[in-house]
């Protein structure tokens, strides 16, 4: 195995063991690797990111439904809508202000927190 | 599942789809909080839930960056190809972890993506400028 194959590996394992273990797609550690150990631009660290994400999020969710964990119609009715989000998110990029939905988004998960730490 | 729960599930799921379009926070970080206040799910169930969602989003995302020519097919797939072990230490975590202890967790992430949103959102506009997208934005 050589040395970027290597990489590529830790950067598959590390982005698996995340994903597996919050149920989040792991992008937050696979896009800064992407970048600072082979070198990628930020574009195309993120597209190369989702591409390895949804090979990651499918083996995660499969792992996670061996322990009958998985609900396939709720994910459903919460991922189909995401994906009416996303080409809304992405429309709306030039009036939108970034800020603005930054800092909301950013209180909501502050919300989301304290109530899963409290209640 | 009822009205008010789908109704609440879908809310989220637009919510969550609109910070990846436009920030690039990924959907699961808001995924499984929905799931945990609209189904009642356990910490590990909504999260076993959300990559399902998460999963189908980004395949069609990175089918979109890839006709954008963002996508390293090759490597994306390697690494997706090279995560296994990964995978299962973090699954088998994540399901001998009491859920408190999960959640508390989790809420420890909610809390990282929180305050890198927030240095975002207060950075000042000449800074915040250049047009690069976020991801995984379009």
């Amino acid at each position: 195995m050589n040395a970027r194959l290597a990489r590529l590996a830790v950067i598959g394992t590390a982005g698996g063991a995340f994903s597996g273990l919050f149920g989040i797609g792991g992008g937050t550690v696979i896009v800064p690797l992407l970048i600072v150990w082979l070198g990628y631009g930020e574009r195309l660290a993120t597209g190369t990111s989702l591409c390895a994400i949804a090979v990651i999020g499918a083996l995660a969710a499969a792992a996670h439904a061996l322990h009958g964990n998985v609900d396939v119609a709720a994910a459903a009715v919460i991922g189909v809508p995401a994906l009416v989000g996303v080409v809304a998110g992405v429309a709306l990029q030039q009036r939108l202000s970034e800020r603005a939905v930054a800092g909301i988004f950013s209180v909501l998960l502050v919300l989301s927190a304290i109530k899963l730490a409290f209640f | 599942m009822s009205v008010g729960d789908v109704v609440g599930l879908v809310a989220v799921g637009v919510a969550a789809g609109v910070a990846s379009g436009l920030l690039g926070v990924g959907g699961g970080v808001l995924f499984v909080p929905g799931l945990v206040t609209f189904l009642g799910m356990s910490q590990v169930e909504a999260e076993a839930t959300s990559l399902l969602a998460v999963a189908f989003v980004a395949v069609v995302g990175a089918w979109r960056q890839h006709g954008y020519g963002n996508v390293r097919l090759r490597d994306g797939l390697l690494v997706g190809a090279l995560s296994p072990v990964g995978v299962l230490v973090g699954t088998e975590l994540a399901n001998a972890l009491p859920d408190r202890a999960l959640a508390m967790s989790f809420a420890g992430i909610q809390l990282f993506f929180a305050w890198r949103l927030a240095r975002r959102a207060l950075k000042p506009p000449a800074a915040a400028a250049p047009s690069a997208p976020k991801r995984p934005a379009d």
